[in-house]
């Protein structure tokens, strides 16, 4: 049995817990720059919550020393929404994979990005359905060929980035697992910016996509200009629907839209998270009094 | 023909839906009550916005009667079509008034056309005024209280809808005073001067104040008759009573947004209808598994699939039940009255919190439609703890403990970590697959362990009439009051109600004792399978004699259960 007696500000498991990745998987360099930034942060492990879905890119948060929520496939925006809504000091973050995030749980991406909620994203896109042994994703390349579609994928491949800008999610931003320095610092931007932050990061699967490997992400990326206006759609779009080399670094970012927390009319005199909030019984005497 | 009328009147409304039928039967239900008469309303409609026929059926009577009676002593139509839709209630002492239909007694028809008259006075929006008018005089009511109460409700309306509605009232009640006159009506209900400071109060809104009275923070859901009400009633009130009322984009959106919030500390409920709970099952399995309390308020209505949207049925229970993958506890509760309604809600609440369990309250579309006549100082307080603890930092969230329940902590409520999980897992919340220890011990503690714990406080069945009567009539949630008055007619002492409001779990040993020294059991639902009968049998080894079903999206009426429980 594992013991939570002594809880590090390095976020660090206890050596007894088992990783159930394969050796040189991509998100060995996610996890670790995760922990980069939060420890950058110097937040305290209580006041960080992790929430996945199913697949091995959600299986992350049992490996960071902190409050996490694993749930059901598909189903972590709403659950981390809900967290967010109960707790608006917690630093929610998700993390899993494209099959969760885009496939199963496209729907409440789309919503999650319209209610705002001050969460930050990141989605492990390797392309392909690990856990389940190698089929297709939202993401594989069309024509790819994998046990379940022996002939090749027909669907063509989701665009999350242009999808998120289009939707005016206040962060959009794509990383590289194997550039963990820049990744650390798109992450630590995507947990500051205020609202829905989406963070895309491509993640070789060295089992399952032999295609979408560590050279190929080199080789068909490159880095957005810095000094570009983040604030401009337009350019975002523009960039977000090139196909000859993948752009990285941050399509999107702007503070125009309210969050989630801020329209609760409660939260604007009391920031006091829901446990500790009791009831007021004289109005709710007032109101069933007031059913004549 | 005379119509002497001293007890119980029903009034049936009939018309299209847009017509403003509910207001007049808000306008009578308040009116009458303020009056000192015991009124009770129910309605039923078609799944549509426009056009159609519906109804709102008004009773009025000396002695508290809070259920449907089918006899209609009172039609009044405001659109043609409808009599051959109520035809089956009318009887030969039935009154008419609106429109005329020749197929019927012609000697006690008061032929109007609301609409012409509303017309001449400003617009059709009076008609229904006028019906209400002609209503309240045919009944002799006192025209004073209904000028009052328009009045207080067109007040933001400003003077002139209020003087015209003042208007089509008195217009209406004139004729209605003279048919009485000129029929030789006379309603002599007695009015009692304690009934008016009662409260009015639907089903729904009992729910919600249950809600309220528990302390709710949190409600997603997505809407769907008739389960909607409540997600209504939370949001109206959500500023004042500090709460987060979100209309979700889906059920599967709501369910977990309320898991993520009872993780974090909230309490939640999520409001539905068994087609929209059919999405939610896996979440349930999650809250089962990961220990998460939720509470569903799950309005029943006639299925398969969209079945009749708007109408009444008891068929979810066994959905209900099965709902969600695996082994694991979940408590349901089903009231059968408003002040039911409210504490089962809180208690639902509670135990979801104390137990950390998902936990049911199941209603109708009969019960949350239907305007009741409530006392005020019945609504008592009720447990609004929310059972967590300030962790420290060696805190386990599945800690194994001699009752199964480990303490509950949140995230950033002390110096512990809580961690769920949907896999199996240790006492820490991580991923295992010990099949041998662990797994036993986590099973124990969800299933078993919890089971004994809900059984010791299982809400009883309530028995009225003689315990040792040797007929037993069995019924649960909406259908209790029709029961008793069916079986209260039946003026036989060897017949008792046994209404149960807490469906799941049952306590064996108990409820065998209830049933020990019965000749007869017979079980009524408003379902085609008996559902809660072959729960008896499963779970009590209690055998119904015969079963009493409906299921063609109507409620019971009082009528025909005193026909078929005999």
């Amino acid at each position: 049995m594992i013991g939570s007696a002594h809880i590090k500000k390095n976020f660090t498991v206890p050596a007894s817990v088992d990783c159930q990745w394969c050796p040189g998987c991509g998100n060995f360099p996610i996890l670790q720059t995760i922990k980069n930034v939060l420890q950058e942060k110097d937040l305290a492990p209580q006041d960080v919550t992790l929430v996945s879905g199913i697949g091995q890119a959600a299986k992350l948060p049992q490996y960071i020393e902190c409050n996490y929520f694993n749930g059901l496939h598909g189903r972590a925006l709403p659950v981390a929404t809900g967290v967010k809504i109960a707790n608006p000091s917690q630093t929610v973050i998700v993390t899993s994979g494209d099959g969760d995030v885009y496939g199963e749980g496209g729907n409440h991406l789309i919503h999650a990005i319209r209610r705002n909620p001050n969460i930050t994203v990141i989605v492990h896109n390797n392309m392909i359905y690990g856990l389940t042994k190698g089929q297709a994703s939202p993401t594989t390349a069309e024509g790819t060929v994998t046990p379940t579609q022996p002939y090749g994928v027909i669907d063509s491949p989701i665009n999350p980035i242009a999808l998120a800008i289009s939707l005016d999610a206040p962060f959009v931003a794509r990383a590289n697992a194997g550039d963990p320095l820049v990744a650390q610092k798109i992450i630590s931007q995507a947990i500051d910016h205020k609202g829905f932050s989406l963070v895309d990061i491509f993640q070789p699967c060295v089992v399952f996509n032999k295609i979408n490997t560590y050279q190929w992400f080199k080789d068909h990326t490159y880095y957005m200009e810095e000094d570009r206006d983040v604030t401009d759609r337009t350019e975002a779009f523009r960039h977000a629907t090139e196909t000859d080399r993948l752009p990285l670094g941050i399509f999107y970012a702007h503070t125009r839209r309210k969050t989630f927390e801020e329209s609760v009319d409660f939260y604007k005199t009391d920031r006091q998270p829901m446990y500790l909030r009791g009831i007021n019984c004289a109005i709710r005497n007032a109101l069933i009094a007031s059913q004549k | 023909m005379a119509h002497h009328i001293v007890d119980d009147l029903s009034i049936v409304i009939a018309g299209q839906a847009g017509q403003g039928i509910q207001s007049v039967a808000h306008l009578l239900a308040h009116v009458l009550k303020l009056q000192g008469f015991h009124v009770f309303a129910t309605a039923e409609y078609m799944s549509r916005v426009r056009g159609g026929i519906n109804s709102t059926t008004i009773r009025i009577s000396n002695e508290k009667r809070d259920a449907f009676r089918s006899t209609i002593d009172l039609f009044v139509s405001l659109d043609a079509r409808s009599f051959a839709f109520y035809k089956h209630r009318f009887t030969e002492n039935t009154m008419f008034l609106g429109f005329r239909d020749d197929a019927f007694c012609e000697d006690c028809v008061m032929e109007v056309n609301f609409a012409s008259i509303a017309q001449s006075i400003g617009g059709i929006v009076y008609a229904n005024t006028v019906s209400a008018g002609a209503i309240l005089g045919l009944i002799g009511a006192d025209e004073k209280h209904a000028r009052e109460f328009l009045r207080n409700f067109f007040v933001k309306k400003g003077k002139e809808v209020i003087a015209k509605n003042q208007e089509a009232l008195s217009r209406g009640f004139k004729m209605g005073t003279h048919f009485a006159f000129s029929h030789d009506v006379h309603v002599a209900i007695k009015a009692k001067e304690a009934v008016k400071d009662d409260l009015f109060m639907s089903g729904i809104d009992a729910v919600g104040f249950g809600a309220l009275a528990a302390g709710v923070d949190f409600c997603a859901s997505y809407p769907m008759s008739p389960g909607t009400g409540l997600l209504t009633f939370l949001a109206q009130h959500s500023k004042e009573c500090r709460m987060v009322v979100e209309q979700a984009t889906d059920e599967i959106e709501a369910v977990n947004m309320a898991l993520g919030a009872s993780y974090a500390g909230a309490r939640s409920i999520v409001t539905t209808s068994g087609g929209g709970f059919d999405l939610m099952c896996e979440s349930v399995s999650l809250a089962g598994m990961i220990e998460t309390p939720i509470t569903f308020h799950i309005g029943q209505r006639p299925g398969p699939s969209t079945g009749l949207p708007t109408r009444t049925a008891q068929e979810d229970l066994d959905l209900v039940l099965y709902a969600g993958h695996g082994e694991f506890m979940r408590a349901i509760f089903a009231p059968g009255t408003p002040l039911q309604a409210y504490a089962l809600t809180a208690h639902a609440l509670d135990v979801a919190d104390k137990y950390q369990i998902p936990t049911f309250v199941l209603t109708d579309q009969y019960f949350v439609d239907a305007l009741h006549k409530v006392e005020k100082n019945d609504f008592v307080e009720q447990n609004n703890a929310k059972h967590i603890v300030e962790t420290s930092r060696d805190y386990k969230r599945y800690a194994l403990s001699e009752n199964g329940i480990s303490d509950r902590g949140v995230p950033g409520f002390g110096d512990g970590l809580v961690r769920v999980d949907s896999d199996e897992h240790d006492e820490d919340g991580r991923i295992t697959e010990d099949t041998r220890g662990l797994r036993m011990r986590m099973m124990d503690k969800r299933l078993f362990k919890r089971r004994e714990l809900l059984e010791s406080c299982m809400i009883m069945p309530e028995v009225s009439g003689k315990k040792s009567a040797k007929n037993l009539v069995v019924c649960w949630g909406s259908t209790r009051n029709t029961v008793l008055e069916a079986v209260e007619n039946l003026c036989d002492k060897e017949y008792a109600v046994v209404h149960f409001t807490q469906l799941f779990p049952l306590d064996k040993k108990k409820i065998k004792k209830i049933f020990a020294k019965a000749g007869k059991v017979i079980v009524v639902e408003n379902n085609a399978t008996g559902q809660f009968a072959n729960l008896l049998k499963k779970e009590c080894d209690v055998t119904a004699d015969k079963n009493i079903l409906k299921w063609n999206g109507e409620p019971f009426s009082v009528e025909e259960l005193i026909v078929q429980i005999k």
